[in-house]
């Protein structure tokens, strides 16, 4: 479903991708774990379309289509969702009103009309709820004064919403506590299904005890170096990436 | 007079024939005084501090003539006019060409007065509050009496009769006695791109009194010369709030003192500027008496090749012990082309002060961009969205959701045509 071939990118002359490729197919939970700067988040960004990143060579396919070739909201419209690590604090933007506008560029793209705003208020209550995010946080300005269990709860229930067909987990344990970190974990899971995919990038093994993964990849300076099931996250956990980060020369 | 032998430019010589015409059909040694201080600068240049990024002897070519007062015609078609556009809850009274017209205006709740008539300030040392004076060919007052409470806004419309290369002076005050409280919405409508306005409006806040003024020049005036004075007693409080979206140069100064006690000063704006327009704010705010407070908080959103300017200018005199006074000015650009001039200051002379300001310009967040796009949000609507969010924050200021909502809407007008003009 999620195809990469060959991928290299760099920011500001700085290399980081070096030829990756990977395959995630639908349904499936691929864990990408790998030390700092082997460039897991700079994998998420460039899935997602960040503007800083050049793409030197190779292909993104989601459902055949290369996602390089789409600005990044036609991306999100085609249901490449990514949670961000660092959620983007918007001051004077509503975390409602995003919320709608998001959910209508969706229906819009989709030739639907616009949510009616009960229809939108029933939507948002209820995946509020589950998400365990409070009326008084979605009445607050986007990610302004969220604490990092707020925000990256947030994120989930962005995800939940807008139901993307591969979503991109970029460290979303960081900043967790372990009760912010099991509701998120059911958050993610409860949205598993044999159409969906996701890539879960963490540098712990800890996220992958609530989040399971079908598949773990191990990165290291910008490609894939392993690929194995959960247990290779545990050896990780052992072990550490020194094995790993010298395999690359 | 010797003064005019400082007249250089074509415009400036226009203004002294105008004046002389006006001297001879009607003379006033009130007038008269008025255009002798015009005189000792002219049309200020950049070599007039507080005009230095606004230089008017260059920009102003000529001197439009002097509108004359609106004929029977001119009244209907302003009534008509009045009738198709959107009004907001409350009285409006109406100024056509500079002149009120009763005949187009509301009645005016109990406790609102309008009079015609003189009156003059003192203490405003700058050649456009001059020439305002010298030039307006009528002017009134609206009283508000003692203790009185207006719910809703009162609404004044500045609208331009005739067509062609027309000069408009209007000179409006507004009075409020001790513990009135009541709300203005002038409205600048109406100017097409040939009309030079000078309109100046001179507020008196007596002991306790409380208003709410806000101002909106969204027309197409030539030249826009806004000229407001306003004077606190103690324990007076004000809100005044600018939008601009219009007019080739617009010129907003602000002169307030707070003579009381106590007064407490919240001044804020919002300029919305693109094309080749200039939009210039220039404050003096002046602390005469203990424990005031003063806020500044303007905006500005620069677009294409427009020049916007703010001019900041907080002075704490000696007497003024205690004061809190606190600018902000904050300008996102939006093209390369577009400039922001920001200049705040203070000048503190009493030693027991809170005080401080800031200013910054800047594009729009690329990361904030960024985030709404990986939603699904298109690049136009995304950028809208954080626009609407940076004017509307300095609009929310106007605590008034009424008067909030009103200039929120003309904020996302603004944005969906200049969105419209360049994709």
């Amino acid at each position: 479903m999620l195809e990469i071939k060959n991928l290299s990118a760099s920011i500001q002359d700085k290399p980081i991708l070096d030829g990756l490729s990977l395959c995630v197919h639908a349904g499936e939970v691929a864990a990408i774990m790998g030390p700092n700067g082997s460039g897991k988040s700079t994998l998420a960004y460039v899935i997602a379309g960040k503007p800083d990143y050049e793409v030197k060579s190779g292909e993104i396919f989601l459902d055949g289509e290369n996602l390089l070739e789409l600005e990044p909201n036609e991306r999100a419209l085609k249901g490449v969702f990514l949670a961000f690590q660092y959620p983007t604090e918007i001051p004077g933007v509503g975390a409602m009103t995003f919320l709608k506008a998001a959910l209508n560029a969706q229906r819009r793209a989709r030739g639907e009309s616009d949510l009616t705003t009960p229809d939108f208020m029933r939507r948002v209550r209820e995946a509020a709820h589950a998400l365990k995010v409070d009326q008084e946080m979605l009445r607050r300005p986007l990610n302004v004064g969220f604490s990092g269990g707020e925000k990256k709860r947030f994120e989930v229930l962005q995800m939940a919403l807008l139901a993307p067909r591969v979503g991109v987990l970029d460290e979303t344990d960081s900043g967790l506590d372990i009760d912010a970190l099991r509701i998120v974990a059911a958050g993610v899971n409860a949205l598993r299904d044999a159409n969906r995919a996701f890539l879960v990038i963490t540098h712990y093994q800890r996220l992958l005890d609530h989040i399971k993964p079908d598949v773990v990849h191990v990165m290291s300076k910008g490609r894939i170096v392993a690929t194995g099931g959960p247990e290779l996250a545990l050896e990780l956990e052992r072990n550490g990436y020194r094995d790993y980060a010298e395999e690359v020369v | 007079m010797t003064a005019h032998m400082a007249f250089r430019s074509t415009a400036e010589r226009t203004l002294a024939k105008q004046f002389a015409e006006q001297e001879g059909r009607e003379p006033s040694p009130i007038r008269a005084a008025a255009f002798a201080r015009f005189s000792e600068t002219g049309l200020p240049t950049r070599r007039v501090e507080a005009w230095h990024y606004t230089d008017l002897r260059a920009a102003v070519t000529d001197a439009g003539p002097i509108l004359p007062a609106p004929s029977p015609s001119d009244i209907e078609a302003a009534r008509s006019r009045l009738a198709r556009r959107e009004r907001l809850p409350g009285a409006q009274l109406v100024l056509l060409g500079g002149r009120y017209i009763a005949d187009l205006s509301d009645r005016l709740p109990a406790g609102v007065a309008v009079v015609e008539g003189a009156f003059t300030v003192a203490g405003v040392d700058d050649p456009l509050v001059a020439l305002n004076e010298a030039l307006s060919p009528a002017r009134c007052t609206i009283s508000v009496t003692r203790e009185a409470k207006i719910a809703e806004p009162i609404t004044i419309v500045h609208l331009v009769n005739g067509s062609g290369a027309h000069s408009v002076y209007s000179r409006t005050g507004i009075a409020l006695e001790a513990g009135a409280h009541a709300s203005f919405v002038e409205l600048f409508e109406g100017a097409h791109p040939e009309v030079q306005r000078h309109s100046a409006t001179i507020m008196t806040l007596a002991k306790g009194a409380n208003a709410r003024h806000v101002a909106v020049v969204g027309d197409a005036a030539e030249l826009h010369i806004e000229s407001q004075i306003c004077e606190l007693a103690e324990t007076a409080e004000l809100n005044a709030f600018g939008l601009v979206s219009g007019g080739a140069l617009t010129r907003r100064q602000i002169f307030l003192k707070m003579t009381g006690d106590d007064a407490k000063v919240s001044l804020g704006g919002l300029a919305l500027i693109d094309g080749s327009r200039r939009a210039d704010t220039t404050l003096q705010v002046v602390h005469s008496a203990p424990r005031g407070t003063s806020r500044e908080f303007y905006r500005a959103i620069v677009d294409d090749d427009a020049v916007g300017v703010f001019q900041g200018k907080v002075v704490v005199e000696r007497a003024a012990q205690k004061t809190d006074g606190a600018m902000k000015s904050q300008a996102i650009l939006l093209s390369p082309r577009a400039q922001m001039n920001e200049k705040p200051e203070l000048e503190i002379f009493a030693d027991d002060v809170v005080c401080g300001h800031g200013a910054t310009v800047g594009s729009l967040d690329p990361e904030q961009v960024f985030y709404l796009r990986s939603r699904g949000i298109s690049n136009s609507e995304a950028k809208a969205m954080l626009l609407e969010a940076f004017g509307g924050e300095s609009i929310d200021r106007v605590e008034n959701e009424l008067l909030i909502g009103a200039l929120r809407a003309r904020l996302r007008a603004w944005l969906k045509s200049v969105a419209e003009v360049r994709p």
